[in-house]
């Protein structure tokens, strides 16, 4: 038998697997990402766009479709959800890593779970976020989430991404492949699953139906497309750009 | 039976509570069932189990989990585990008259439905002696105020997980303001985006970070209370 002291001396347990063995994606939850100078222009980019690794392929879409050669990302690992209070340093981090290599710099990121820490970051640092508590409200629309969450307070949502991952990050994330009797701890005050679709194929509607199943809740599709994210770029590019000096330079 | 061959039955007293600890810390619902039937049958007063094998259990493992040893997984099993043997022991420690040191209506607020932390805080506070009132999720302001006036708790502790329902804490405490009865509680908040600012910005008492800071806040905020409530009845006399 192992004494608890036995058990400490071995190390952390780890909260959940790696995952898949595969060479990292430009969306693993694990790992952060720069995307590649985009081979078709000429031109070098002007704005950085911090983004968090969840939105990592539904903004290279974005970038592609609208042909926005002046946009470099970089993303951050999407695991970080998983210790908020770690976000807001990472971001600043990035932030002041590429201050000097662009004119403009913009946060694709919601409040994310910092309690507006995030913001206060921003402000101080002078970079525009996009609009939103998180990814499903400036997926949905903030009014459209607003009024999803009035019908149904118990509403999980999925993004593609979280669609893509859910086994990792909600399934092995919260330790539900291991104690699949908590599920009633973490679920149990859910109603239904809403899926904010992006980009939605044959396959992720076979994800999300298993991953709704597994919850033991029905499933609810609303396609967004890509629109909150094109519309925040889109006028943050016409902004003036004296909006993204920092105000507190020394910090 | 805890493991491949181990009989609790075995163990002498303190063997067994220390094999508890490691069944708590290893979220063993059964096994830690079994062992408050034990030293039930050995005549351990109710109050006694739980403090020295629950309650001492859980400590260890909110402090692992504090030190980034475990993960809410983890705790909810071990939470899991103990509130199989408060099953147990709570009917009978109504029956012995085991102390409690005060009383708390607590529940996450209006517009959010996340209850992990609130429920851990609320068996931690039963297993320190607290009686706690649980409100569930999802509470308006008129659910807290129904609850104090029908339960006149020590202490008022509200919950929240998202930045977008963190606010309402503060509607809560205003309104007990406006009702001239805000000084009549303390008011313990807690939740992932919180912090000590933002409950000294919303007039909280404090913030609590864990369920095991919950009961060391409510303990140490009630012994001043209760510290200055005689201090001004000797100055009266």
């Amino acid at each position: 038998m192992r004494t608890i002291r036995e058990r400490k001396s071995e190390g952390a347990r780890p909260s959940g697997g790696k995952g898949a063995a595969n060479a990292p994606l430009p969306a693993d939850p694990d790992a952060g990402f720069d995307a590649p100078p985009s081979s078709s222009s000429a031109d070098k980019p002007d704005t950085l766009v911090i983004a968090c690794g969840a939105l990592a392929k539904e903004l290279l879409a974005a970038i592609r479709l609208n042909r926005w050669s002046h946009l470099s990302v970089t993303c951050l690992p999407a695991i970080l959800h998983n210790r908020p209070e770690r976000i807001t340093e990472a971001v600043r981090g990035k932030i002041r890593a590429n201050r000097t290599r662009y004119r403009r710099i913009l946060c694709l990121y919601g409040d994310c779970g910092t309690g507006g820490r995030l913001d206060e970051m921003l402000v101080q640092e002078g970079v525009e976020r996009i609009e939103g508590a998180h990814c499903y409200a400036f997926y949905a629309g903030l009014d459209a989430f607003d009024q999803m969450m009035e019908e149904e307070i118990g509403t999980f949502f999925l993004t593609d991404y979280l669609v893509r991952f859910f086994d990792r990050l909600v399934m092995e994330g919260l330790g539900l492949d291991r104690h699949p009797e908590l599920l009633a701890d973490y679920f149990g005050n859910y109603a239904k699953v809403v899926w904010l679709a992006q980009a939605p194929d044959a396959d992720l509607e076979r994800r999300a139906e298993a991953a709704a199943s597994l919850l033991g809740l029905p499933l609810e599709k609303r396609v967004t497309g890509l629109r909150g994210l094109e519309g925040f770029l889109a006028r943050q590019t016409l902004a003036p750009l004296a909006s993204t000096a920092p105000q507190h330079p020394s910090r | 039976m805890a493991g491949d061959d181990l009989d609790l039955n075995s163990l002498n007293d303190a063997d067994l509570v220390a094999q508890m600890h490691d069944d708590l810390y290893d979220g063993l619902k059964a096994e830690i069932e079994e062992a408050v039937r034990i030293l039930l049958k050995r005549n351990w007063a109710p109050y006694k189990v739980l403090t020295e094998s629950l309650v001492e259990g859980m400590r260890i493992v909110g402090e692992d989990f504090r030190d980034g040893i475990l993960f809410v997984p983890e705790v909810l099993m071990s939470a899991n585990a103990m509130k199989g043997g408060m099953a147990i022991l709570r009917p009978l420690l109504a029956e012995t008259g085991a102390p409690k040191i005060g009383k708390m209506v607590i529940g996450t607020v209006k517009g959010d439905i996340h209850d992990i932390g609130k429920n851990l805080v609320c068996m931690m506070m039963e297993g320190a002696g607290f009686e706690v009132v649980d409100l569930g999720i999802n509470n308006g302001v008129e659910k807290y105020l129904a609850a104090i006036e029908e339960h006149s708790p020590d202490i008022l502790g509200m919950s929240a997980l998202l930045t977008t329902t963190m606010p309402y804490m503060k509607v809560v405490i205003d309104t007990l303001k406006e009702k001239g009865i805000r000084n009549d509680y303390v008011v313990l908040v807690g939740g992932a985006p919180l912090n000590e600012s933002f409950a000294n910005a919303i007039g909280a008492d404090a913030y609590c970070r864990d369920a095991a800071v919950t009961v060391e806040t409510a303990k140490a905020l009630l012994a001043r209370r209760q510290g200055s409530a005689q201090a001004q009845a000797q100055a009266a006399q």
